[in-house]
């Protein structure tokens, strides 16, 4: 078990890398053996993840060093700088693993039976599973030109996915415009990443942070990361791509790409927090992402109210709850360097706002998932050719709202949970941010009961008399968020002091992850 | 002032390919077009890699019948030869896609073959 752990960081990525090519192969002998082998490679690569957050969590950040003779061992000897592969997993890493294993998990279950019918299904796993290892990649990688090249990996399997259905003519524009983003902010992060390491000689994380001068070329550098992650994760005003995407994209893999969304939030912060740390102009950066995240929220509920199309509906309703996260990290950067802020309204603001990242990561994968077995059933997202659904489709409806309650942060659900910390923290920093967020909370839950009620409500309409609920399969999957939405809504306290409060502790400790890496030096 | 920009003419280069590469993206309309910026956009970005990558006097990191003289620490051109084979990735799946919708819409004008709006 022991061992396990020790190389738990690298078997998390390489597990889904194996299984993912293998699956062409045990797929052309049997289907069921192929489902069978990625559901149980998923879940071991989940309990992976738990057992390494359980080490974590007590024993502090985990380090992998690729090639050495001992894991732990960062820096060869006779050398004076990490030359190696670095895998550096501490609390916020170890968060976002537990959303990508939780995400993946439930992805896979829904896509037994939303793809059933489907030609090619072999390379559809190989690519679900190709993307899932780039997602673990960039939240566990050390170092930066690891995070480019898993950032890559997603992209490239995610835009391949988003156009898998090719029958349909929207699902190509939108893959084609995913592939284009991807592409052109991972050059761009590359570009950045180059020039660091023209002034450092340094690629890894940690080692950088420690060397950081924060001279004009960090500037340049750290405005084209902001700005490439930032349309990477959707933040307005680089938002167009993520409705067209997110809406013609096959349902269990919009809700992977949420969570690689996600995934470039932590990059983000990663070189907020870590890479540039107290050395950066706080409150401007500070203010440039909170300005990022009131955009974002305001225009994404705005642009919300409008859809007709359901998934576009939520599409946009995910910019906006980005905009929560995005204030929350902000409000934290805008104050790491003065230590009473920090203690008395800083922390809880970060606390939040990584709360809400798991949060959003169940409440929208379940709203699209609901979305996606609509779909499934009636062959329409548009909202006008609905009607009396909740007659037949009983749990369907009933999860549409309890995501859509969980969404617009009313109590006792998970949203309320992450939203209320955001606001308390929020409002000591600046009150009107706080005002902005509650207007936009409820204008959201006017765009969900507007939707709710077109869709599932009122008499039956002649055409969909016989519709059924949707297979067993799928509602699995939808029971996971839905039974997971509630305990965290439940027992918020619990889940902040088990796994967001180490990730808030890591994410503002500079430090010690600069020790984990440069403490080796004899 | 010119003999600082004629020393570091490759990084130039390489910034105004970029700036190139960024008006096709932002103003062609043509899908074909736009993969291309994508491709020198890549090319740019690999040029200012390996114009990062090089010392004046150093020698190949190969040990094999090495002459005198220090070694280049390859970190760059490794960099470099990655990003090569992600873009040929890249180009490759987004000419399919282009190959895609042009079955579909008959047009690889992005005005006219764009379905979604708002």
């Amino acid at each position: 078990m022991a061992t396990l752990i020790e190389h738990s960081s690298i078997l998390i990525i390489a597990v889904p890398l194996l299984i993912a090519f293998l699956t062409p192969l045990i797929g052309m002998a049997s289907k069921k053996a192929r489902n069978a082998v990625v559901i149980v490679g998923l879940s071991f690569v989940a309990f992976l993840v738990f057992a390494l957050a359980r080490d974590v969590i007590l024993n502090g950040i985990h380090t992998y060093t690729l090639g050495a003779t001992s894991p732990s061992l960062t820096i060869p000897e006779g050398a004076m700088m990490p030359i190696r592969i670095i895998l550096e997993v501490d609390g916020v890493s170890v968060f976002m693993g537990i959303v990508v294993a939780i995400v993946s998990l439930v992805a896979v279950v829904y896509s037994l039976s939303s793809m059933k019918g489907e030609t090619g299904q072999n390379r559809f796993y190989t690519l679900l599973l190709l993307m899932v290892a780039g997602a673990f990649g960039m939240v566990f990688t050390g170092d930066l030109f690891n995070l480019f090249v898993f950032l890559e990996i997603t992209s490239i399997s995610g835009a391949a996915l988003v156009a898998f259905k090719t029958r349909f003519a929207d699902s190509q524009e939108g893959g084609f415009k995913y592939i284009v983003v991807s592409a052109v902010a991972s050059l761009m992060v590359l570009f950045a990443i180059s020039l660091l390491y023209a002034q450092y000689n340094l690629l890894n994380i940690g080692a950088l942070a420690a060397a950081m001068q924060y001279t004009m070329l960090d500037r340049i550098a750290l405005v084209i990361l902001i700005a490439a992650f930032a349309m990477k994760l959707g933040g307005v005003p680089m938002h167009m791509w993520l409705s067209d995407t997110y809406s013609v994209a096959p349902v269990s893999i919009t809700v992977l790409l949420i969570t690689v969304s996600q995934a470039s939030m932590y990059a983000l912060m990663r070189i907020g927090f870590i890479l540039y740390g107290v050395t950066l102009d706080l409150a401007v950066v500070g203010w440039i992402i909170i300005a990022i995240g009131i955009l974002s929220m305001f225009i994404g509920v705005t642009m919300a109210v409008r859809q007709t199309d359901i998934t576009r509906l939520i599409a946009y309703n995910c910019v906006c709850e980005s905009g929560f996260m995005l204030v929350g990290f902000g409000v934290g950067l805008a104050v790491l360097g003065n230590h009473t802020a920090l203690r008395t309204y800083g922390t809880t603001a970060i606390s939040g706002a990584i709360f809400h990242m798991i949060n959003h990561a169940l409440f929208e994968g379940l709203l699209f998932l609901v979305a996606g077995a609509i779909f499934y059933r009636i062959g329409t997202r548009d909202l006008n050719r609905m009607g009396g659904l909740g007659h037949t489709m009983k749990f369907t409806a009933a999860f549409f709202l309890l995501g859509a309650l969980a969404s617009s942060g009313l109590p006792p659900f998970n949203g309320f949970a992450s939203k209320i910390l955001i606001y308390e923290s929020v409002y000591q920093f600046n009150p009107v941010l706080t005002i902005i967020g509650i207007l936009v909370s409820i204008i959201t839950l006017a765009v969900f009961v507007k939707a709710f009620f077109s869709a599932f409500t009122g008499a039956v309409l002649p055409k969909y008399e016989d519709i059924k609920e949707v297979p067993k399969t799928m509602i699995a999957a939808m029971t996971i968020f839905a039974v997971i939405i509630i305990i965290f809504g439940l027992f918020p306290g619990l889940i902040v002091d088990w796994i967001v409060r180490p990730a808030t502790d890591a994410l503002v400790d500079q430090a010690s992850y600069i020790n984990t890496i440069m403490g080796a030096i004899p | 002032m010119i003999e600082t920009l004629i020393r570091n003419f490759p990084l130039v280069a390489a910034v105004v390919l970029m700036g190139i590469g960024l008006y096709i993206l932002i103003f062609k309309r043509n899908l074909i077009k736009i993969v291309m910026g994508i491709t020198i956009l890549s090319s740019s970005v690999n040029l200012f890699l390996v114009t990062l990558g090089y010392r004046t006097g150093g020698i190949a990191p190969i040990y094999t019948d090495a002459p005198e003289g220090l070694m280049v620490l390859p970190v760059v051109q490794a960099l470099t030869l990655t990003n090569i084979v992600i873009a040929v990735a890249t180009s490759a799946l987004i000419l399919s896609l282009v190959i895609r919708i042009y079955r579909h819409t008959g047009s690889l004008d992005s005005k006219k073959s764009r379905r979604m709006k708002g």
